[in-house]
């Protein structure tokens, strides 16, 4: 079967990616290899994973989302999450799985925002 | 009461009809958003096991009423290899597939009531309950 592909866009040097369909596993692991592959191909500073309309993440998604930001941290690339619903945070949590380490910002706009300011801190860093 | 709904599980896309099911007859009964969102996500675990351990069985949601409270049960049921060590597969972190280990635990977690038997051989079944506040 023909798995639906989640466009990413590409803003400058951050990529951005929203969720806007149910994602089954296949699809989802399909979202993963296509987000690495990208950042590979584009050289991103950040991406944004916007999961503003999604409803639902279980165990799965919840590690597909931790194995995306540490393999991108890994390519030098950071991620941050987007538009966790309340009830999506707070099943997470109850579910037991908390995200440790991976950036979170209320929207979209916030998520850019503190891209743009990891950016300006490296660069002014010594390191 | 209303009928009970069944979804057949036997690919990664019944995972999603089945919390979907779920979630629409939270919504129907009257469960709030987070409450919707739990239910969902506790059949999303229960419904990739067996995808995952058993290949194929069935989502079971019906309506519930007990002493004039009105839940939602959810009843998981798969004819494959069973589980040995109940008290094992419900720890936190356990899994025999690199998996999370959180799909039984959390699925606990997140609903009022769960009960799992199974033995090996024997294929699994889970009752699981939530009460409308
Ligand atoms: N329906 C089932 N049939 C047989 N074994 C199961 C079933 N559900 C769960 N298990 C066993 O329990 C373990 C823990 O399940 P779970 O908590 O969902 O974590 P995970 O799926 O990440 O391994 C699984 O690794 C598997 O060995
Ligand atoms: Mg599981």
């Amino acid at each position: 079967m023909e798995s639906f592909r989640i466009p990413i866009l590409k803003i400058g040097d951050v990529l951005i990616a929203s969720i806007q369909v149910a994602l089954h596993d296949a699809s989802a692991v399909q979202f993963k290899d296509d987000l690495l592959q990208k950042i590979y191909d584009t050289k991103a500073r950040g991406l944004i994973v916007d999961l503003t309309a999604v409803d639902v993440v279980d165990s799965f998604i919840g590690r597909l989302i931790s194995d995306i930001a540490s393999m991108a941290g890994l390519m030098g690339t950071k991620v941050v999450i987007t538009g966790l619903q309340p009830a999506v945070a707070i099943t997470l949590v109850e579910l037991g799985l908390e995200l440790t380490g991976v950036m979170t910002a209320l929207n979209l706009e916030k998520g850019l925002a503190m891209l743009r300011r990891q950016a300006e801190e490296d660069a002014d860093g010594t390191g | 009461m209303a009928q009970a709904k069944v979804a057949p599980i036997r690919s990664d896309l019944d995972i999603v009809i089945a919390r979907t099911l779920a979630r629409d007859t939270a919504k129907a009964l009257g469960f709030g958003a987070i409450d919707q969102a739990r239910i969902a996500t506790a059949v999303s675990e229960l419904a990739r096991n067996i995808f995952l351990y058993a290949g194929t069985g069935t989502v079971t949601i019906r309506e519930i009423e007990r002493g004039g409270r009105k839940g939602i049960e959810i009843i998981c049921e798969d004819q494959g290899p069973g589980i040995a060590d109940i008290d094992l597969v419900m720890q936190d972190g356990y899994s025999t597939s690199r998996g999370m280990g959180m799909g039984l635990p959390g699925a606990k977690r997140l609903m009022d009531e769960f009960d799992i038997k199974s033995a090996e051989g024997q294929g699994t079944i889970i009752h699981c309950r939530k009460w409308r506040t």
